[in-house]
């Protein structure tokens, strides 16, 4: 057993720490207040790599392993959630359902510009009435001649709204096989006829991160834009669910470690009754509980991590780093906010944001009750 | 033009809450309580090696005095562009001073083939400012200390700038081969790509202990040293100077109240 990472992981785990630092620290406050999203820092973060990092270069990617990525999107994530959720639902919803699925020509098409980070991922799932239910999915996609005619509508769709944004790739019903939904996977580019890109909602957290309601209507394009096989859709998207499972986790470590990281410096700086108050039990214990938990959380996501790079199953892990790190983000950022007191209620700290940031994290890539449903179903129950 | 940048291994300070404390010996900070970085200065002489043969070809040669750990920020600045490296370690080399500092770089760097010696001109850590500057005396070659632009004029000259007070530049030709200390701000430092970093892992860093320096026990460390550090400590509280306790507003309050009545306002 060997808990040590390799110098290439600690090596670009530094590198990705000080270009946070510095790159991104001291403008992320005054960015999420105009909730716009950075384009100048997506750019650097694409030469860094940082957008390509778990795919191979002859695909433009970067070709590191997933923990290697998953302690990238730890350290953006500790500076910025917003981007965190970025590079997460990029790399393991938009780009990795083209690696694993896309033919060639797909995959020059759109892997490579999009682990170049010349193009934004993005995975259009949930829908207004299909959620955690992903199997009620009422978009429609129906063959005519060599088009697919699609309509319906998708919520919540990160990264789909960019000027980098140039495709989505969704899941529609194509018709019914043995009386049960057939489901596929089907690119649909920016532009086309029919595809609309409502404006960003207005969300509690995750500012900067681009989040918009998609609808297609009558909306065409050619068969050869099917993603994997006709009605593999549920099984493809599942795998890649699991693993932005682990970029989801990897955020939420981040998130934490953010927490903890300005509960500890407000604790020793604030004086109540002639003495910092990390010096009362009350406080301290809170940040040492918050330390406990957050190095369980790094430690699950990370093992998760190596389980895929060796290629072994690592599904029920991904889950389990996924439920135990959000809900470990959002406890931590709660006692952030309280051992801030008042000032942990105004912007003016960094553990507001944290707080707006976390609550997110136990809903999306499946909420912390679908993780317990597959980890009890795990269990046999 | 080859390079060779020599790079100091400090602690991170660079977070303004930082604690800096003395260890029981009374001659070195509690070091478990820091990460260790690139000293500032160096990260910027490292990047200006890599700027220079990029443009005009050649090598970069990394040096570094310091332990094992100190491999991380030597191979970072392979990562992004560095081609060979000499770490230098032995228990004999603790405590040098920077004239004896000098030495033992001098020692790893005299038999490369080198046009500019560059260090930073400042250690974030012990601030002497005197190690490149003594390296050019032992070398027996001319220097230039805060330099903030490099420029090859042709073989063997250089033009280079000096910041000076007042924000006014020296420039001054000065012949190659030479050694630049370099000031933070003149270039924008690099980050190390993953193929970089990838790379990296690959080159080697060869290892100099005292015999393979050639040089003599009492030439080296504490014994090789004409100036020693005793020890570090913590000045105290004077007795004209007042500490304020308190937050902001209390403090500005009794701050006010003081020079109300000292009549200073």
């Amino acid at each position: 057993m060997d808990f040590d990472l390799t110098e290439e992981q600690r090596m670009f785990r530094q590198t990705v720490r000080e270009f946070a630092k510095t790159e991104i620290a001291p403008h992320v406050e005054e960015l999420d207040r105009a909730g716009e999203f950075p384009y100048e820092i997506q750019e650097k973060m694409a030469d860094l790599g940082i957008f390509g990092l778990p795919f191979p270069e002859e695909y433009g990617g970067t070709g590191a392993d997933l923990v290697t990525y998953a302690l990238s999107v730890e350290e953006i994530s500790r500076v910025s959630a917003s981007l965190g959720i970025t590079i997460s639902a990029h790399t393991s919803l938009g780009a990795l359902l083209v690696y694993l699925n896309g033919t060639e020509e797909q995959k020059q098409e759109w892997l490579v510009p999009m682990a170049q980070g010349k193009m934004l991922g993005a995975f259009g799932l949930t829908e207004p009435e299909a959620g955690s239910d992903a199997g009620a999915t009422k978009t429609t996609a129906a063959l005519d001649g060599d088009e697919w005619v699609i309509n319906g509508t998708k919520c919540f769709i990160t990264n789909s709204g960019t000027r980098i944004s140039k495709m989505v790739t969704i899941t529609a019903v194509t018709g019914d096989r043995a009386g049960k939904k057939e489901i596929s996977n089907i690119i649909v580019p920016h532009g086309t006829p029919g595809f609309t890109v409502s404006p960003p909602y207005r969300k509690m957290g995750w500012h900067i991160s681009d989040t918009h309601e998609l609808s297609f209507n009558d909306c065409r394009v050619p068969a050869d834009n099917l993603l994997g096989d006709r009605g593999a859709g549920l099984k493809t998207f599942l795998k890649v669910l699991d693993c932005g499972r682990i970029g989801v986790a990897a955020l939420s470590v981040g998130l934490a470690q953010a927490c903890l990281d300005e509960a500890v410096k407000y604790a020793k700086q604030r004086q109540q009754f002639g003495q910092p108050i990390g010096k009362f039990e009350a406080i301290s214990f809170r940040c040492a509980d918050m330390l406990v938990e957050v190095e369980l959380a790094r430690l699950m996501t990370l093992k998760a991590a190596w389980l895929y790079d060796r290629e072994e199953p690592y599904s029920k892990e991904a889950s389990m780093a996924k439920l135990f790190a959000s809900e470990t983000a959002m406890r931590a950022a709660s006692a952030a906010v309280q051992i801030h007191g008042g000032y942990g209620y105004i912007e003016d700290y960094p553990v507001c944001r944290y707080f707006r940031d976390a609550k997110i994290l136990e809903i999306g890539e499946g909420t912390s009750e679908v993780q317990r449903l597959i980890l009890a179903r795990n269990l046999g129950l | 033009m080859n390079v060779v940048v020599c790079v100091k291994q400090v602690p991170d300070t660079s977070d303004p809450d930082t604690e800096v404390h003395i260890d029981s010996s009374g001659r070195d900070v509690e070091r478990s309580k820091f990460s260790f970085v690139i000293n500032d200065a160096d990260n910027y002489a490292v990047e200006e090696a890599i700027l220079l043969k990029e443009k005009h070809g050649g090598e970069v040669t990394v040096v570094n005095i310091g332990p094992e750990t100190a491999n991380q920020v030597i191979r970072m600045a392979l990562a992004k562009g560095g081609d060979k490296a000499i770490r230098l370690e032995d228990e004999k080399f603790e405590f040098s001073d920077a004239v004896c500092t000098a030495r033992l770089l001098a020692s790893a760097i005299k038999d490369i083939e080198y046009d500019i010696v560059m260090t930073g001109c400042i250690a974030t850590d012990d601030g002497y400012t005197a190690t490149g500057v003594a390296l050019g005396q032992v070398l027996g070659l001319p220097h230039a200390a805060y330099v903030k632009s490099v420029e090859v004029v042709e073989e063997g000259k250089l033009k280079v700038g000096r910041e000076l007070e007042g924000g006014i530049m020296e420039m001054l030709e000065i012949q190659t081969p030479c050694v630049l200390t370099i000031q933070t701000g003149i270039n924008e430092p690099r980050y190390a790509s993953f193929k970089g970093i990838r790379a990296a892992s690959k080159k080697e860093i060869k290892l100099m202990d005292l015999a393979a320096t050639g040089l003599s026990e009492d030439e080296a460390g504490e014994a090789g040293s004409k100036s020693v550090m005793v020890q570090y400590s913590v000045p105290e509280v004077g007795e004209l100077a007042e500490m304020l306790e308190g937050d902001a507003a209390e403090t500005s309050g009794k701050l006010a109240g003081i020079l109300k009545e000292k009549g200073l306002v």
